[in-house]
Order: structure tokens, then sequence, then C-alpha cells
């Protein structure tokens, strides 16, 4: 792992005193706050253009039919129509997903599917034709008079049906879209030398994001003829693809991601991008689309539910010895990144724990259900709820404190994954475990009679930075001022977490400026360097470090002319406050710019970090590296249950992560207290409806997301060991703190009513399932 | 009879008077991005329950994602661009707010902001318990809602952490 340029210097980075930080490490108010709390930001949907149309999809009503006949002719007559498009008009009518590591499984050709659907469709909700008009009410007549007729065909309705001798085919060729393999050590040994075996069937919902902001965008050609897309999303290297589809070359099309209304990877894969973009480029004007929350809920790719079949094995001292996992996941009607989630899942699979043996197989399958695909945690999340309640039931059935147990377990530094991959920085495991433990304290008593109280504990590890044979990289533009001031360019897009302001605090530290000096300029395919996504935790490792990259090569740029100034050597240099200074001389940051323009020394850097390399897995795992790192968590949570209508309040709960280096304390603390919350959500309340293909979810009042009277305040603990591979030491957190709640959640019930959940959400209904049961003995004993 | 695309809606809309044609079928949230560009309510559910497009009418706070402009034609409108100091400052809740990172994405911020300055316009001070029944109204999907907490009660109290 390396930048470019010579000046990058993790050995330097990681050995920066803390007490030496000015602007990194501080709890800034962000520059992005400072306009969302005025209500001033526009967002993607608030934008608009003299001149401009509106856009609406017609979507399937049926999750699974061939298409007889689409009959447009009435919405196109009406008055303000502009025109209707069907996947004919489209000129490359096909989204290609990669899918690497499957080509066996998955051909390029069976992972697409089309803009608009022209003979058949797979899910309730697939978009049919593009409906663009002079105004919205007009639009709204419009799709009404669109019509779709179709001829119903058999529903697949969830993966053990798709995977049944004799099933209807989704696509052509199968319905088994992924399969991973991880056969590690003996696990036959394990299971026959155990004192202990503990079995579980665990089931995870389908899951949405609900993002305050629905999918919008708008498009239009711009003056130099380049077709402009300003939209919500996480990936502004969508360009390619909207390029792809309507035949341009890649330097025609220019996505532009503004402040994003939350992400949590449903703004990875594209939303409006193609439809604005099309209806833009044919009518040459601009166009704008904005999902309803029933389209948001009905058709984004949501998270994927999966069951999954857990054996452990352990010693009467808690040792675990090994696993047998085996993971269905449904895919959904199309393949969008389930290959990949499906593969973080199996890599995750045992969590933090030594394991020497695992025998894994983990499918995904395609359905006739709404797709499923990057959602924060990406499949490394589901796999907690299982691993950790069986962590939570081993440490039942040999009477060990949780805490104790996980300790007793915990993967250290230097110790390998059951893929292979070995663990190059300090695991804190142990420290998050006593930290939430020491501050929740002892267990409260029940509130009042007719109450149980119990308490949970869970930890996990979560990947941050993408799969090392994606060959990652991010660059960052950093140039002084003549006044000194700092202008960033990257091409990150800032979906809420602080991303642009983080990068503002590094360059601000390492060219010693105030950070209200520095301006990011960020998410724009033509005019900021390609930053990549900002998901799977990437961006403070990828763009912190080309940032730090680039701001250390202009300020070795800064020193080689200062140095000549002031006929000091580089070496004894230091800029801060606007100040460069030699051991005994110095001279205004000002000066030092102007010195560099005098001797044709460049005031501007390109910086580019390239993530760290590895090749591509098999369908059967084994690999010395599949992720750059991972990011260290235990969450505890104390909760109470009326026994009568099982009702679940959550009295308390306490996190704690290994966050490597906190660039910006507050925007940490909020990372994990919003991570904690959503997982909480999918614990607890948070399911989208499917029956037989038709997705009955139609709005907020019926897909339940936490509010604030739901949860408690969430206290974070945050804990640095200055391990990460970001700079500074930094590890990603955008992802790991949603691991962890449903399985403390779980193991807190099971505490208090005495039976242990297998099933999310847990519901009252559930949790009144549960106290009826009482289920007996959590596991089979076995051997001696 | 005449055209009711024809009749025109005003109000107060942050001080200004703005009167417009063509919206009295028109929600009060349509009516002001629409028609008006006052975008800083959003649009985030459309049934009233995410909370993202409240403003405030005649002091109140009120989902406009459910209420039709003509319902409450003339009345003044306060949006979250509306709460700043005159003199273009950040006012104690909106300090605060920037202060807490109770904004992450901010997206629901502007509905929250102003529900929260009608919390504070009873001014009293608001037990943490009171303040996240106040707010039950606003969904927020980022912070976990602590941030914001902490804002209003910081507010409420004029001190800082």
């Amino acid at each position: 792992m390396k930048g470019t340029g010579d000046t990058a210097g993790r050995a330097e980075v990681r050995t920066s005193k803390l007490d030496e930080l000015r602007v990194v490490h501080q709890p800034l108010a962000r520059e992005d706050q400072l306009e969302k709390v005025t209500g001033t930001t526009r967002y993607a949907g608030d934008f608009s253009l003299p001149g401009m149309l509106h856009a609406r999809l017609v979507r399937s009503q049926v999750p699974s039919a061939r298409i007889v006949r689409r009959d447009v002719a009435a919405a196109r007559d009406l008055p303000g129509v502009v025109v209707v498009l069907l996947g004919e008009d489209v000129p490359h009518n096909t989204v290609w997903v990669d899918v690497p590591g499957q080509t066996l499984q998955v051909s390029a050709l069976r992972a697409s599917m089309e803009v608009l659907a022209t003979e058949r469709v797979r899910f309730h909700g697939e978009p049919i034709a593009l409906v663009v008009a002079e105004t919205e009410d007009v639009l709204t007549k419009a799709c009404q008079l669109v019509t779709v007729e179709t001829e119903l065909l058999p529903v697949v309705a969830s993966p053990d049906a798709a995977l049944a001798d004799g099933a209807p085919e989704v696509h052509p060729g199968g319905n088994l879209l992924a399969e991973w393999e991880i056969d590690h050590g003996d696990a036959d040994a394990c299971f026959a030398t155990a004192d202990v075996v503990v079995e579980g069937e665990y089931r995870t919902q389908l899951v949405d994001h609900a993002y305050l902001e629905p999918e919008s965008g708008v498009a239009w050609i711009d003056s130099d003829g380049v077709l402009t897309v300003r939209v919500a999303t996480q990936v502004v290297e969508h360009y390619r693809d909207v390029a792809r589809i309507l035949g341009l070359p890649e330097s025609k099309v220019r996505v532009i991601a503004p402040y994003v209304g939350g992400g949590f990877g449903g703004k990875e894969d594209m939303t409006v991008e193609p439809y604005v973009a099309l209806a833009s480029w044919r009518t040459r004007r601009p166009v704008r689309m904005q999902w309803t929350r029933d389209e948001s809920l009905l058709a984004r790719a949501k998270r994927h539910p999966m069951r999954m079949r857990y054996r452990t094995a352990a010693t009467r001292d808690g040792t675990v010895l090994g696993h047998e996992i085996d993971i269905t996941a449904d895919a959904g009607a199309y393949a969008y990144l389930s290959a990949l989630v499906l593969l973080y899942s199996a890599v995750h699979s045992c969590g933090p724990y030594r394991t020497s043996a695992l025998r894994l197989r983990a499918r995904c399958a395609y359905t006739n259900n709404p797709p499923t695909s990057a959602f924060r945690g990406f499949g490394g999340m589901q796999v907690v709820f299982a691993y950790e309640s069986q962590m939570n039931r081993l440490a039942s059935v040999l009477g060990i404190p949780p805490g104790e147990l996980r300790k007793r377990n915990a993967l250290v530094r230097g110790d390998e994954l059951p893929v292979g991959q070995r663990l190059e920085t300090e695991v804190l495991l142990p420290q998050t475990i006593d930290a939430v433990l020491e501050r929740a304290g002892p267990k409260p008593p029940a509130s009042r009679p007719g109450t149980a109280v119990g308490r949970g504990l869970a930890s996990n590890m979560q990947s941050y930075g993408r799969l090392v044979w994606l060959n990652d990289s991010s660059a960052a533009w950093v140039g002084f001022q003549v006044d000194g001031s700092v202008t960033v360019r990257c091409g990150v897009p800032d979906i809420g977490g602080g991303q642009a302001s983080s990068l503002a605090q590094i360059a601000a530290e390492v060219l010693g400026v105030d950070v209200d000096q520095v301006t990011v300029h960020f998410g724009d395919s033509a005019l900021t360097p390609l930053a990549g996504t900002t998901t799977a935790t990437r961006q403070l490792l990828m763009s912190g470090n080309a940032v730090f990259v680039a701001s250390s090569i202009l300020r070795d740029r800064l020193f080689e002319s200062a140095a000549d100034e002031l006929d000091e050597p580089v070496a004894s240099l230091r800029v801060r406050d606007g100040v460069v200074a030699g051991a005994s001389r110095s001279m205004s940051l000002v000066d030092s710019i102007a010195a560099c323009r005098r001797r044709n020394v460049p005031t501007e850097a390109l910086g580019t970090f390239f993530g760290p390399k590895g090749v591509p897995v098999e369908r059967k795992l084994s690999a010395e590296r599949v992720f750059p790192d991972f990011t260290f968590g235990t969450h505890l949570c104390d909760v109470e249950v009326d026994l009568e209508t099982g009702y679940v309040t959550v009295l308390r709960y306490v996190a704690a992560h290994d966050v490597g280096r906190a660039i910006n304390p507050r925007s940490v603390e909020g990372q994990i207290s919003g991570g904690a919350v959503q997982g909480i959500g999918m614990a607890l309340l948070e399911e989208v409806q499917v029956e037989e293909g038709v997705n009955l979810t139609g709005g907020l009042f019926q897909y339940l997301i936490p509010t604030s009277s739901d949860v408690p305040d969430i206290e974070v603990i945050v804990l640095e060991s200055g391990e990460g591979l970001g700079p500074f030491g930094a590890r990603g957190i955008g992802e790991p703190p949603i691991g962890p709640p449903s399985a403390a959640i779980a193991a807190a019930l099971a505490d208090a009513v005495g039976a242990w959940p297998h099933e999310l959400p847990v519901t009252p209904e559930r949790v009144l399932g549960l106290i009826a049961s009482r289920s007996g003995p959590h596991a089979e004993l076995s051997g001696a | 009879m005449s055209n009711p695309n024809d009749v025109e809606l005003s109000f107060t809309v942050n001080g200004r008077t703005l009167t417009r044609a063509g919206g009295a079928h028109l929600t009060l949230l349509r009516w002001l991005r629409d028609l008006a560009n006052v975008t800083d309510p959003k649009y985030g559910c459309g049934e009233g329950i995410c909370g993202a497009c409240t403003v405030l009418v005649d002091g109140q706070p009120v989902s406009s994602c459910i209420v039709l402009a003509a319902q409450v034609v003339g009345s003044s409108i306060t949006t979250a661009t509306g709460l700043g100091n005159e003199d273009g400052t950040l006012s104690t809740l909106q300090g605060a707010f920037h202060e807490y990172h109770a904004a992450q994405c901010g997206f629901c911020t502007p509905g929250m902001i102003v529900t929260a300055a009608a919390l504070l316009s009873e001014e009293r001070i608001h037990s943490r318990e009171e303040i996240r029944a106040s707010l039950h109204g606003n969904l927020c999907r980022c912070t976990g809602y602590g941030p914001i907490v902490d804002a209003i009660e910081s507010a409420e109290r004029g001190r800082t952490r």
C-alpha cells in the first residue's frame, strides 16, 4: 500500500504525537453542517433549471410476468406530455453488473438487467416506461394512461423455492446466483472432540435503508455539450454506466453529487441516473426525477434476508474450536451486488474470534422478490446476529460470562481468519468489552411489576476498504491560493458522515493552516479527481490518505522553496499558524507561496493513494488477503420487557469501537450513535413485507424506523489504538456500528424472558412467542 | 365559474409576502417548493410521518405535505431558513445544532429544527424525555437522535458543552 510521490510515510503519520495535532482529532463543528442547520443546502431534488421537465417511471404492478403489450399512445397524446419512452428507445437497454470472483457462476449477461423492461418483468415495481412531461400534474395523469398488459408467470417467493428441483427459472440458466465455500482446518475432528456443540438457525429480514431523502436528480446538457447529472448518489463513477447506456463517450457524461440526504448503501447502485439522463438526452431539455417514498420502498434494492445455520464446537473452558455454517440469502430479482454481499458474509462469518476449523457454504438465489444489494454492513452484519447469538448461548451453556468468553477467543494481531487473511494491526476487542461493562455497571432492576429486565452483549468485526483485488484508488488535488488559503479537490461524494470536512481537517493539519482556510470541492466526476465510491467504509482510508499524500507533497514543495529563502535545512522546517519556521529564521506562509511561484515550484499537488492489493478469490475461498483491514467493537444493552404485551423498551445502550484515530471525534460519535440506532431498528421494528412477490409496504407508516421516543441516548466510547491504515492511524467507522445491535438485543431479551430470539425483527408478537416457549436446553452436550 | 388554476394564494413566508397563482390544488409543501421555490421544507414521505416537511403555520409545527395550501391561506409560515438572526448570524438554536453535530446528512434538519424552535418558544426548560417526545414526529436516520436532543437541551439552557 502506498501513495504516489514519496512523502506519504505512514510510519511518520502513525507516530504523530497526539498533543501535536492542532486540527485533526479536534471535535470541530463541520462546514457542511453550517448550511444544513440554516436550511440552505440544495439537495439533488431541490435543484431546478429553466425549462425543466419532470419524469416518472411506470412500474410493473406484478412480480413475475411476460409483457404482452405496452400501449403509450394515450399518454403521448395528453397535452403537456413531451415523450414516453420504452426499452426500445434506450440506445443500450442494459444495466451491467460486474461480478468478479463468480465468473464461473454468473456470466456478465446474467448479472445484467434492462433499463426499461421489454418482454419480462421479474419484480413488483420493475420499470417499464418512462414518462416525461412539462409539469408534475400532467405526469401523474400521463402515467395512469400507460397500459401494460401482462401474462402472469409463476412467482418464486423464497430462496428455498428458488433452489428446489424443478423451480421456475427467474433467469435462464438457474436460480443459483452465487455460491462461496470455505473449508479450513479439520471441522470433523473439532466436532468429534468438542465438549459442547451449540446449534442455531437465525433469520434476518428484508430491510430498507429508509434514508430521509428519496432518490432524486436533475439531468441537463450543459453549454459544453456534456450530459450532466446532478444526483443523490454515493458513486459519481456511474457516469460510465450512463455513457454505456446512451452510447456516449465516457468523457461526454458528468455526474455531480451534491450533499446527499443519506446513503447507507442504497445510493450505491444507480437509481434515477439512467432515466433522467435518457430523458434529457432525448428531449435536449433539463429533466428532474424524484421517486416517491412508495417507489423507494417498492423498488430500490434492499438488505438481503438471510437464513444462517450455525453449529459451533467448543471446549468446556469456552475455547471455540470451529463452526459448520450454511447461509442462504435472497438476492431478489436481479444480481446487483449480491455475490459480493454474500462473500462478505462468508469472510466475516466467524466474527472476531480464533477459529481453527470452518466448513462454510453460502449461497444466494434469484427470486421474484425486491432486489437486494448494498446496505451498511454489506453482508458482514447479518452474520453478527448469528455468530454472536452462538457465542452468547455458548456462554450461557458453559456458565461463563459473555465478555469473558469473548476475551478468551479474541483474535490478536498475527492471527489468521479462516479464509487465510492474517491480521496485521492490533486488535482492541478485549478493551472494547471491558469498556462497555465498566460503563454499564450493574444491571438495573425492573421498573414495575409485570416486566423483566435483561442485559445483552455483542461484539463484531467489520472490514473497511474495498476487496483488495478491485485495485482501489483515490486521488486528490491540493493547492495553495496566493493568500495562503487552501483548495482541495476530491471526487468523494459526501453522504452526511463528514466525508468532505474530514479531508479539510487532514489538509489543514499537514499544511499548518486553520480548517476554515480550507475549502473542499467534492463529488464531481468532471472537475474533481476521481476518489471512488463512498461505500465500504473506504473514504477515510482512501481519500483521507490521498489528501494526506497530496498535502504532504505540497508541504515538501513549500519547504524546498522556503529552505533556500531562509537558508535553513528542510528537515528543520515546520509550518504552523501561517508561518514557515526553521530553527532560527521564519517567513510567512504567504511569502513562502510567493517564493514558490518565483522559483517555478508548483503550489499544488495531485496525490493518488492505492489500496492494498490482492488476487481475486475463487469460489472455494482461500486468500492471503481479502480486505485491507477491520474495525472491532462491542455493544451492550439493557432492555425491559412488558411480559403481558411483549413491548420492549431499550433502557440503556453502550457502544465501544476502536476507531484507530478519531479525525473528528464528534463525527465518529455520530457514526456510532446513528449506526447503533439503525441496528436497533432492524432488531426490533423494521421489515419490508412481501407476500408472493407482492411488496405490501407502502410507506413510512408501515415501514417503522426508530423515532426519538423508541431509543435511549447511545453512550459512545471511542478507543484509539492508532493502528488503522487510514491517515493518522484511523480505521473506518461508517459501517461497523450497525453490526452488534441485533445480537445484543437478542441476548438481552433472552436474559429477560429465558428464550433465544432466532428471527428478526423481534416484534412484540415474537417476544410473546418467546415467553410462551421458554425453550429448554439451548445446546446439545456431546462427548464425555 | 373561474378557472381554479387562476386562483391566487398569498402567504407570509419568513416575513415576506408571497403570492402565486395556480396552486389552489397543491399541498402547502408543493406550493412552497414548486411555486415559491422555498425548498428547505423537504419531501420525505408525503404522508405526514417523517416530519421533513415541517413548517410553522402561525407558530405551530405542521406537516406541510398533508395540508392543502388553500386550507391555511393567508397564514404566516416560518421555515428553517427563517430561523436565523436578522443580522445573518446563527440563532442560539442553529448554533447548538451546529456545535453538537445535530445534522449529519441534514435532510431531516429543516423540519427537525422547526419543531425544536416551536418547543423553545414555550420558554421553559424541558427534560430530555420531553424533548424526545416532542421530536417523535421528526424522523432522523443518521444521528440516533442523541446529538439533536443535546443541541436542543443546550439551546434551552443557554449553555455549551
